[in-house]
């Protein structure tokens, strides 16, 4: 989707700002938040996409004026109750007011050695890559309402396959519920004057990971 | 500036910390009545990236890297095959990929959609890499994010940025310090900073540390 996720190269929010000795949570609801997030996670509640999704659906001003674990405590909440996992009643109450949905697992303490490494999103091919290193390809012109992971500032540039990455779970799929749909994954780099004009920084290329069915052949 | 910005963001962690707080407290009991989650799950968690996992792990394999080339050679052919077989960390994710600092060329690394990063041997993204200002100008004006940092290349350096769109996590290789040679791998780790992993920062010098 189109939102306001999608920063790259986008002017006006100004300088970065780097925080000294920055603590790993600045507050003790930071820490339960994430843990929570993860936790619904590991027990399939939902995939890592549907909750990249389920952040980027929150309404332009609440992204851009929470903060980060602000907005994953407003997507735990909606995909909570759009799962039918918690009710708007429950959270009122601050207690569990009706049964609970059979989930496949629980996360125990012991379990959590194993979710603190990523899973694995590599998966059998389907069918042979497309496109070698080396070959010219262009980014799409697609704009998808739905989850996506090509960028807007790539879209519609040609660039060139620099890697073959494997055969992934293919992230605009999975999202919206559709299956794994596992798809050739490629490095593509791109001249900065290709994406930004030709008063680029003419020493800056650019990679982004794309998927196959997000690109096209070049000429 | 910085301060302005500090302040503006205390203000807005103020103002959101009391309802942030009991809307998570409000999530983590329902979510726990219900048996889906347990809160001595959710301590581990946060006891691990408070306490096991940061920036110290990634220091180490560049250290590594740093002192046996072979090392180097395995990382940047397979870096989660490598990270794993220096058994600091469980289990490194699959598709760690490191990116190596030459003279030429300086890479760096983003998430221009969210935030995707090496968590296994960086730990939990410092509020910066996941900010807009960050996210936005890295792929259309690194020398000028680099500035903010305090960071000058030289003109003819080339600079690669690595947008984390997929899977794929990246780390970067940064390139020894002159004046080190001899050291040990734990003294060179104490050069290498999350930054200079990430790409924002370059190591420590020597007398920096000495």
């Amino acid at each position: 989707m189109d939102g306001i996720h999608d920063m790259g190269g986008m002017h006006g929010f100004g300088k970065v700002e780097p925080e000294d000795n920055e603590p790993v949570f600045h507050a003790l609801w930071e820490g339960r938040c994430l843990a929570l997030n993860r936790a619904m996670g590991a027990i399939g509640a939902w995939t890592i996409d549907e909750g990249r999704a389920g952040i980027e659906q929150l309404p332009p001003d609440v992204y851009l004026s929470r903060s980060y674990y602000g907005k994953w405590a407003l997507r735990l909440q909606n995909m909570a109750v759009a799962r039918g996992l918690a009710s708007a009643d429950e959270l009122a109450a601050g207690r569990a007011l009706h049964d609970a949905k059979p989930l496949k697992r629980k996360l125990t303490a012991a379990d959590v050695p194993g979710t603190l490494t990523r899973g694995s999103f590599g998966r059998q091919a389907p069918a042979p890559a497309r496109f070698k290193v080396g070959d010219r390809v262009r980014a799409k012109n697609i704009h998808p309402p739905t989850h996506t992971r090509l960028p807007r500032y790539a879209r519609g540039h040609a660039g060139v396959i620099e890697a073959i990455r494997g055969c992934h779970v293919f992230p605009d799929s999975t999202a919206v519920g559709g299956g794994e749909d596992p798809q050739w994954l490629y490095t593509v780099l791109f001249d900065a004057r290709e994406l930004w004009g030709e008063s680029a920084d003419s020493t800056l290329t650019v990679s982004i990971e794309a998927f196959e069915p997000y690109l096209e052949a070049a000429a | 500036m910085a301060h302005d910005h500090e302040h503006d963001d205390d203000h807005r962690h103020g103002s959101e910390l009391s309802e942030m707080q009991l809307r998570v407290r409000a999530l983590e009991t329902v979510l726990a009545e219900k048996g889906y989650i347990d809160p001595a799950a959710l301590d581990a968690m946060i006891e691990a990236y408070e306490t096991k996992i940061g920036p110290h792990i990634g220091a180490h394999v560049v250290a590594k890297a740093w002192t046996d080339p072979a090392f180097k050679r395995a990382l940047i052919e397979d870096a989660t095959k490598a990270a794993q077989s220096l058994g600091l960390i469980n289990r490194v994710g699959d598709h760690l990929i490191a990116v190596e600092n030459t003279p030429k060329l300086h890479n760096m690394i983003v998430c221009t959609l969210c935030s995707c990063y090496p968590w296994e041997v960086l730990g939990l993204p410092p509020v910066w890499y996941k900010s807009a200002p960050y996210r936005s100008r890295a792929v259309n004006d690194p020398r000028g994010v680099l500035a903010d940092f305090g960071v000058t290349l030289p003109a003819a350096t080339q600079i690669r940025v690595w947008d984390s769109t997929a899977e794929t996590r990246f780390i970067v290789l940064p390139m020894r310090p002159s004046g080190t040679e001899g050291w040990s791998e734990e003294k060179l780790a104490a050069l290498i900073t999350r930054d200079s992993m990430i790409g924002t920062g370059l190591p420590k010098q020597p007398h920096e540390v000495a």
